[in-house]
């Protein structure tokens, strides 16, 4: 097959505009708006502006979640004034620590609106945290608890994996993500997040990029502290740490796509929308 | 010597009957409504055609669905023949001015039996222990979601026992097992300790009230809230009624 020169240069240019305005964009990352400091410290003050320009198209001036994109958002925008956070490595129910919302920022969260804003420099990001809290009393009312303790992963095993699924069901998670892992359990299409939106349980089995972390530990954290916010309970009072291990090795027994190579293992995933 | 020390026994005793008049103003009467002498008593009534209770469908989780084997029906409205209304909150949501109360040490209590929740509706004090337990055979996950609260959710197998707490006042916060989703209760969580739930009749009582001029509040979980101002005086005792009318789509 050949390619029309007309097309060839029009992609060339194309690309070439894109990957400037993305250059200009990165270069300008470290300023945000200009805005009035009021009672803000240094860091606030510098993250309001950051926030006002990278932010608030999505979150909103009042951290609300109900910037002028939100209605077209799914899942929606984070609502700063509650405080709750989905990815943490504190217990349910307790403020993240400034480490897991810089983890977040950085990381983005897949399948959500939330990209990752690895580009900005380290301060900016720190800034953002520092502004993102003023949205909440929570933050000055309350200290967040301790990182819950990840162990070293035992060896993965068909024996591990077969025990991992008995937990599974014991543990009723089926009742949501269905009894092979698919996101069709029986709770399913009841499951609402803390704000009323309907919410789509993960499928196991074709995803392999979890909202906070792709890898083992992260999700062994998932399972431990549970993803506030949506109907994904923390099961650190439930399972012990070997039992939770477990399950994450019978997890990735359904991620056929697990273990391959980066983009190749994406490909023929589905979009996920849920927790 | 002994006159220099005169002014400090003075100041001495002038702090600690001081601080008697303080504590007896903020805390140890209220904290002890049985030691107070005024009483509000009344009823919840419900007026219209109660709605009939609906099948709940257990069938997704053979364990609860072999509890009830004869079928669990439930309703949000729940009145006797003489329209009591049960699983109404009354409180008092206005009149105690600056008062401060301690929470009490016994825990309020949540059970999940029969994969529903018992009570269906708890009221307790902000900051006291709450304690959740299981019952069942099956495995639940608890999970609040306040407004005015941190939002918590457990994973709570047969036998387990969780203890939380919630540290403001909200009335009232709903309660969910999301692997159940038939499962519903609420919360309320008040910072004194004038609140009740109406029982199987709609009959509430709030002892050992300061004298003075109250709001008073019942709140329904589908019926909504209802307002009334009282003026109660030492010793006194007073009887209120609450009506809600049934809403016109029922």
């Amino acid at each position: 097959m050949r390619i029309r020169p007309q097309i060839l240069y029009c992609s060339i240019l194309l690309i070439s505009l894109a990957t400037g305005v993305a250059s200009a964009q990165n270069a300008g990352a470290s300023s945000g708006y200009p805005v009035a400091q009021g009672k803000l410290t240094e860091p606030e003050h510098r993250g309001k502006g950051l926030y006002r320009r990278y932010c608030v198209g999505c979150h909103g001036v009042r951290g609300d979640g109900n910037g002028e994109n939100a209605p077209y958002l799914d899942p929606k925008p984070r609502d700063f004034t509650q405080a709750t956070f989905k990815c943490r490595s504190t217990a349910s129910g307790s403020l993240p620590l400034d480490s897991d919302l810089y983890a977040t920022i950085t990381r983005g969260i897949h399948a959500s609106g939330m990209p990752s804003w690895n580009p900005l420099p380290s301060r900016d990001r720190s800034d953002l945290i520092a502004y993102i809290k003023t949205f909440s009393p929570r933050f000055h009312e309350e200290q967040p608890g301790p990182a819950l303790p990840i162990p070293a992963e035992p060896p993965a095993s068909a024996e591990s994996t077969q025990r991992g699924a008995a937990v599974f069901q014991d543990m009723n998670c089926w009742s949501c993500h269905g009894k092979d892992g698919r996101g069709n359990g029986p709770s399913a299409h009841t499951l609402t997040d803390s704000r009323g939106y309907p919410i789509t349980p993960y499928d196991l089995t074709t995803g392999s990029r979890f909202k906070c972390g792709e890898s083992d530990r992260d999700l062994f954290r998932d399972l431990m502290t549970g993803l506030d916010g949506t109907p994904m309970p923390s099961f650190t009072d439930a399972l012990k740490p070997d039992q939770l291990w477990d399950v994450v090795h019978y997890i990735r027994s359904l991620q056929t796509n697990h273990g391959q190579d980066g983009e190749a293992a994406m490909v023929g995933s589905k979009t996920e929308t849920g927790k | 010597m002994k006159k220099n020390n005169l002014p400090l026994v003075v100041t001495v005793v002038l702090l600690v009957c001081s601080a008697s008049v303080v504590a007896a103003r903020t805390g140890s009467a209220p904290n002890n409504p049985s030691n107070a002498s005024a009483v509000v008593t009344g009823v919840v009534k419900f007026e219209g055609t109660v709605p009939k209770p609906t099948h709940i469908d257990m069938s997704q989780d053979p364990k609860c669905a072999k509890l009830h084997p004869a079928g669990v029906r439930y309703a949000d409205i729940v009145a006797d023949g003489n329209g009591g209304l049960e699983n109404v909150v009354v409180f008092v949501a206005s009149g105690l001015g600056d008062r401060t109360f301690d929470p009490p040490t016994e825990p309020a209590v949540i059970e999940q039996k029969g994969c529903l929740y018992e009570p269906h509706v708890v009221a307790m004090r902000a900051n006291q222990e709450l304690e959740v337990v299981n019952n069942d055979v099956t495995t639940h996950n608890i999970h609040p979601q306040p407004a005015n609260n941190r939002e918590w959710n457990k994973s709570q197998p047969p036998g387990l026992q969780i203890e939380e707490t919630f540290a403001r006042e909200e009335i009232s916060i709903p309660v969910k097992c999301n692997m159940h989703p038939w499962m519903r209760s609420y919360i309320a969580v008040f910072k004194h300790p004038y609140f009740a739930v109406t029982g199987k009749n709609g009959s509430f009582d709030l002892k050992g009230l300061p004298p003075g001029t109250y709001t008073l509040k019942a709140w329904h979980e589908t019926l909504g809230t209802a307002t009334q101002t009282i003026t109660i005086g030492a010793a006194e005792s007073k009887q209120v009624e609450f009506v809600f009318k049934a809403r016109p789509s029922m």
